[in-house]
């Protein structure tokens, strides 16, 4: 289980577990094990107790919201696309889970796979689909192993395929693969890709409830949202909705990486501040080392600081910091985190992932990149952080889908909340946290040296020179500044600036 | 394209025959026909491409777009011990990019090549789903956890009399 990996000691405590109640627990390759955990309990309830709309309704007043990143209410969309009708409608799964750096999504997969399945035939009944598709992504195999392990249990049950539960409804589930592109979680791109196509987006409307796979009303939903159906139909909108914010219900899994002590999975309820996540589920900064920001919403979410820690997290609260829920990679940085490096991080990241089909991105996102190189080179102006900012904005505008729409947002929220940062880098050439390679030097502080040639002899590139027993001088135009010369003088002779 | 000018073997020909089959030769399975081929080959060059168009009949320029769209397909292949570094954003907050550095540095070679012995090959990946071990660096089917940059050669020499 990906959930031990590293060896964490994650406290439990603030922590409710919905989504991930089953990881950890019971056999993922084992049917009767989320059987006897009340699997396909809520399915078999919907199929011979339930209409159709009564599901509807129920996923509606729970309150839930889509963890997928955008936090569309989960009940209206299937209620819309219950409403359009065709002779084939199809209920999708979006496991392509693109955030570099967080694991949610995979988790759920690989600890409790049924729930997903089994969610997935709730929702085709209430919206009257009989073909669901699980797009994962090629990166994933064991997830898919164990996908397609549980596919075939549940029909042997008899929990997919034809007549489920013995009533007129049949429902069954296929896999299709991504192959490593992150624009494919979006729906649209997602829809064309299982067909076959270049996973390139197009414009909404219409959206995929009205013309989605093959042209046919489609549901696209992610795993986290899929996972917590099951349950709320078992135990009830109204135990749901107790939990969490007004307008943010229920839970949230958030993989907490980053500088803090404790990493892994974390699922709290919606509410729970940024700073008892990161100090009393993480256990505070790594090396007592000092908290500098969080960033939540990956590539397109935003940098969060000291002011925002005591902000409840929910979807418009995140939002309204500048930054946003996304699917919930959670991301910790110290002081020696540089946010003009982060900032071109993301943007070397959409550089790559932008499909290329609209200009705004495909031209704009690189330009942003170039401009954040320099700067982190010593070579940009102060006109440059203007520059920055209004190139953003037009992205944003522009953009044809999300991907462009939200690719600024590290840049804006780092210009917004680490501006003496970017000063510094244009104005006087540093990098106060000492990340950007290019605008240090090390040197040796001759009073300190005692010629013990240690530093010599680690140098990889031999930028270093000097006599037994005499100063060592390292030559600037050699050093490729890897530290490693700083890290092994016992004499503190070594220095950067 | 009636005759290609067929350097794919007749006994891999045949296997990409039989993918094609696998899957009906619909279109609309390019992606999971083009996921069994690399499985099989290790890479998609531009000759079984062509043969794939053929069977599932497309245009090649259509597999070509598909194939460079998706950055698992590769028109190049591995080395024997492909390492994949993560440059998620965990292992990048944690100094990813130092060792990838390294790496280029001692094997000298840019992300996405193989050496000249055939026996190395560089690619980046994202979050392989152990930020807790981060800096993350895979060799092969084999994961190392906060690797540091003076780390790199003892992993290297571990594959080197292999
Ligand atoms: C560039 C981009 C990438 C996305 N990646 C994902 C993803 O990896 N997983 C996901 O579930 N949703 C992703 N989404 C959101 C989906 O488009 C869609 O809103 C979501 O799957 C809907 O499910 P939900 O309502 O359950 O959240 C992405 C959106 C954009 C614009
Ligand atoms: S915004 Fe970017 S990813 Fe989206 S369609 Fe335009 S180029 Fe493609
Ligand atoms: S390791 Fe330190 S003391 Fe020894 S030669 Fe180098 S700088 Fe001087
Ligand atoms: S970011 Fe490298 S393992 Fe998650």
């Amino acid at each position: 289980m990906i959930t031990n990996l590293g060896g964490f000691k994650m406290s439990q405590h603030k922590q409710i577990r919905i989504a991930l109640n089953n990881c950890g627990v019971i056999d993922p390759e084992n049917i009767k094990e989320y059987i006897a955990r009340d699997g396909y309990v809520a399915l078999g309830k919907c199929l011979t107790e339930m209409k159709p709309q009564d599901v509807i309704n129920e996923i509606k007043e729970s309150g839930l919201r889509g963890r997928g990143g955008g936090g569309f209410p989960t009940g209206l969309k299937w209620e819309i696309a219950s409403k359009n009708h065709a002779d084939q409608k199809y209920v999708v799964c979006n496991a392509d889970e693109g955030d570099p750096g967080a694991f949610m999504d995979r988790s759920i997969l690989e600890g409790d796979p049924h729930a997903v399945l089994e969610a997935m035939a709730i929702c085709g009944y209430s919206m009257g689909a009989t073909k669901g598709l699980v797009y994962i992504r090629a990166e994933y195999p064991l997830a898919i192993k164990r996908l397609k392990v549980a596919i075939e249990q549940a029909r042997e049950y008899g929990l997919l395929g034809k007549k489920l539960f013995e009533t007129d409804f049949d429902f069954d589930i296929e896999l299709r693969y991504g192959a490593g592109a992150f624009v494919c979680g979006e729906e649209t791109s997602l829809i064309h890709s299982m067909e076959g196509l270049r996973g390139e987006p197009t414009i909404k409307p219409p959206y995929p409830a009205e013309k989605g796979y093959l042209g046919k009303p489609t549901n696209v939903n992610n795993v986290e949202t899929y996972a917590n159906i099951p349950i709320i139909l078992r135990k009830g909108a109204s135990w749901f909705n107790k939990i969490g914010t007004e307008k943010s219900k229920g839970t949230k899994v958030f993989a907490l990486a980053g500088k803090v002590k404790n990493v892994g999975l974390v699922e709290v309820p919606m509410g729970t501040t940024l700073r008892e996540v990161i100090y009393e589920i993480g256990g505070g900064i790594e090396n007592d080392k000092k908290f500098k920001a969080v960033q939540t919403g990956g590539p397109s979410g935003g940098c969060l600081t000291e002011k925002h820690l005591d902000t409840p997290i929910d979807f418009d609260n995140l939002l309204a910091a500048g930054s946003m829920m996304g699917s919930g990679g959670m991301i910790v940085m110290d002081e020696d985190n540089c946010m003009v490096s982060v900032a071109k991080f993301y943007l070397d990241f959409t550089v790559e992932e932008s499909c290329g089909k609209c200009s705004p991105c495909r031209i704009g996102n690189k330009r942003l990149y170039e401009l954040l190189d320099r700067i982190t080179q010593g070579k940009g102006e102060l006109s440059d952080l203007q520059r920055l900012r209004n190139m953003s904005l037009v992205i944003k505008d522009t953009s044809l889908c999300g991907l462009g729409q939200t690719s600024p947002n590290p840049v804006l929220s780092t210009l917004d909340n680490f501006y003496d940062e970017y000063l510094a880098h244009v104005t006087d050439k540093k990098c106060p946290s000492g990340e950007c390679k290019d605008l240090m030097t090390y040197f040796v502080i001759e009073e300190n040296c005692v010629g013990c040639t240690a530093c010599a002899r680690v140098c990889p590139v031999g930028a270093i020179t000097g006599e037994k027993k005499e100063v060592h001088y390292i030559n600037p135009e050699i050093c490729i500044k890897c530290g490693a010369c700083e890290e092994r003088c016992k004499f503190d002779a070594i220095i950067v600036k | 394209m009636s005759n290609i000018k067929v350097k794919v073997k007749e006994k891999d020909l045949n296997t990409i025959k039989e993918i094609c089959k696998s899957f009906d030769n619909k279109p609309g399975e390019l992606i999971n026909v083009l996921h069994k081929t690399q499985e099989s080959f290790g890479y998609l060059p531009a000759e079984v491409q062509e043969v794939v168009a053929q069977e599932l009949s497309v245009p090649v320029a259509k597999v070509y777009g598909v194939v460079t769209f998706y950055s698992f397909f590769t028109m190049l292949p591995k080395g024997k011990h492909p390492i994949s570094i993560c440059t998620g954003t965990a292992c990048y907050v944690r100094g990813a990019e130092n060792v990838l550095q390294e790496f280029k540095r001692q094997l000298n070679i840019e992300v996405g090549q193989t050496t000249d012995d055939g026996k190395f090959s560089l690619s980046c990946l994202r979050c392989v789903g152990a930020c807790g071990l981060a800096p993350v660096v895979q060799v092969g089917d084999k994961t190392y956890g906060r690797v540091s940059p003076e780390g790199v050669k003892e992993i290297l020499a571990e594959y080197s009399e292999k």
